[in-house]
């Protein structure tokens, strides 16, 4: 007789192969998609007045970073986003922590900011421009406002979620108002403003380029726009590609960033 | 002279000794229709180790939190003596709980209390490197919170308060979320850094063995409102060594005696518990 046993594979080595399994299949498939829209484009499956072959768009994204025109239009958003952000979000963070802090000023601001977040942020684009005109002020500002409530309502959120203790810490410590808000409130909500700051600059980029859509001369946002205006769509999809690159890398930065000014985050 | 607040009073070196280092005379708070501490007066004499036990929610931890002016009480005075022109602190308090700060290294926990009063660099370096290497933590300056176990974070709550040198050290229940035996070997760490300085201490626990273990005199309270029942002196010889001393026979009368006095508070802690239940649910 015969006794046949089964060996399962130690459940580690299993689990590293799949991880390495998923890490080819998330590798495989975008490359798997464009493939397949080269192919049909070739073939005439789709029509390419609409969805130009991918390595036709390659071809004029190369020639136009040759010519410099592409890198124009990348600094001029990224430009516009930088000051954006800087704009928005520095008043915000103070502002934030300060309501978090400061239950008068809270029940004071609480409620404007209540009723002007609802507000569609790509629909105050004609009062920007009314305001501040057709230069970068409008587009501007139309970042600080994208990045502005995010920012604030995650730094009020990040300090009236400190832990009372810590505060407790402090006051029995005889912290002074300066220290409790730079060795407790800041550090304390640090994560939390973190998260609006990568959820602002996310709607920033977005706002961008709406913004640079109309009555701008450079830009990503202009770059789409002047390919419809003038039916070149591959210039389009450069365009598209160029916002979508600097989400990309700006999400990735961002989480490096965290985990540089909060090392004490557990992984 | 205030009241409600702690009100501290500078004495010369000469007297200092013969007077207690705090003095409570009727101290009431109540939080609303609740009575939490209910006319409690009291002396605790300078170098102390008073130890304060009672039923949970007997407002043992507002009377502490009175003594580290984070609440002021209803009514009542507080005195805690301080030598005149003294640059320390009155008091520093450990928490129940986490409480170092999760964004701070354990060196810059340890060092906090320090830092804000503004103490010269050199010193703290001193200091925080003193009390680390009592609490056994000097490998793991570096460290963050998180990365420490449970009773590694509650040796850094202890570093900083004894770094900060205040003449008073109130405790609320510090050890009461460790396991057995860490919660051991903390209890016998605190009695060799304290029995350096001999500060006056103010130690709320739940646990009767605990109070034996480290006080000079155990106060029992009454369950809800908080009153004084009993002050039980614990006349056992220091440097005490815990394991020799639950074997003795002294401990366990001890521990006899304040858990007596103590369970008829217990019993009727939890009546008022499930009288508040029925109540809620009703």
């Amino acid at each position: 007789m015969t006794v046949q046993t089964t060996v399962a594979a130690p459940p580690r080595q299993s689990a590293l192969s799949l991880r390495d399994r998923d890490r080819i299949l998330s590798i495989a498939s975008p490359i798997g998609l464009l493939l397949i829209w080269e192919i049909a484009a070739r073939t005439g499956l789709i029509d390419t007045r609409f969805f130009p072959a991918p390595s036709s768009i390659l071809a004029l994204l190369i020639e136009m970073l040759r010519s410099g025109e592409l890198l124009l239009h990348t600094a001029a958003s990224l430009r516009r986003l930088a000051f954006g952000i800087v704009i928005g979000g520095i008043p915000a963070l103070v502002l934030g922590i300060v309501m978090g802090l400061n239950r008068t000023i809270r029940a004071l601001v609480d409620p404007i900011i209540a009723a002007t977040y609802p507000i569609p942020k790509s629909s105050i684009l004609p009062l920007a421009l009314l305001v501040f005109g057709l230069g970068e002020g409008s587009k501007i500002f139309m970042v600080a406002i994208g990045v502005f409530f995010p920012v604030a309502i995650n730094a009020t959120t990040g300090v009236l979620e400190i832990n009372k203790i810590y505060l407790d810490v402090g006051r029995n410590y005889k912290a002074s108002r300066w220290s409790m808000f730079w060795t407790i409130a800041l550090p304390g909500a640090l994560p939390v403003i973190m998260t609006g700051f990568k959820l602002g600059i996310g709607i920033g980029l977005i706002l961008i380029a709406i913004a640079e859509m109309i009555g701008a001369k450079s830009g990503l946002g202009f770059l789409i726009w002047s390919a419809w205006e003038t039916f070149a769509v591959e210039q389009m999809y450069v365009g598209l590609f160029m916002i979508a690159l600097i989400g990309f890398v700006l999400t990735v930065a961002l989480n490096e960033l965290e985990r540089f000014i909060i090392p004490w985050k557990a992984s | 002279m205030s009241i409600g607040a702690v009100n501290l009073r500078p004495v010369e070196n000469a007297s200092a000794a013969a007077r207690p280092a705090i003095r409570i005379r009727d101290l009431t708070k109540t939080f609303g229709d609740l009575v939490a501490v209910d006319h409690v007066s009291l002396d605790i004499a300078p170098g102390e180790f008073f130890m304060i036990v009672g039923p949970s929610g007997c407002g043992k931890t507002t009377l502490l939190r009175i003594l580290a002016g984070l609440e002021t009480a209803s009514s009542g005075t507080i005195e805690i003596d301080v030598p005149a022109g003294s640059q320390q602190p009155d008091n520093a308090m450990v928490f129940q709980g986490d409480s170092i700060f999760p964004w701070m290294t354990v060196w810059q926990n340890a060092a906090y209390g320090l830092r804000m009063r503004k103490v010269p660099a050199r010193t703290i370096r001193d200091v925080v490197g003193h009390y680390l290497d009592r609490t056994g933590l000097t490998r793991f300056a570096d460290y963050y919170p998180h990365q420490l176990s449970g009773g590694m974070r509650q040796r850094v709550a202890i570093a900083r308060a004894f770094a900060n040198d205040p003449h008073i050290l109130l405790m609320d229940e510090p050890f009461s979320a460790l396991d057995a035996q860490n919660k051991l070997l903390l209890q016998e760490e605190l009695l060799h850094i304290w029995e350096e300085h001999k500060k006056t201490v103010v130690f709320i626990t739940h646990s009767v063995d605990e109070a034996v273990l480290l006080g000079d005199r155990v106060m029992v309270m009454t369950a809800q409102p908080g009153r004084l029942k009993q002050f039980v002196p614990v006349a056992l010889a220091r440097p005490r060594n815990i394991m020799e001393l639950q074997g003795a026979p002294e401990y366990g009368e001890l521990v006899q005696r304040i858990w007596t006095s103590l369970r008829d508070e217990v019993q009727r802690a939890r009546e008022i518990e499930d009288k508040a239940e029925i109540g809620a649910k009703r």
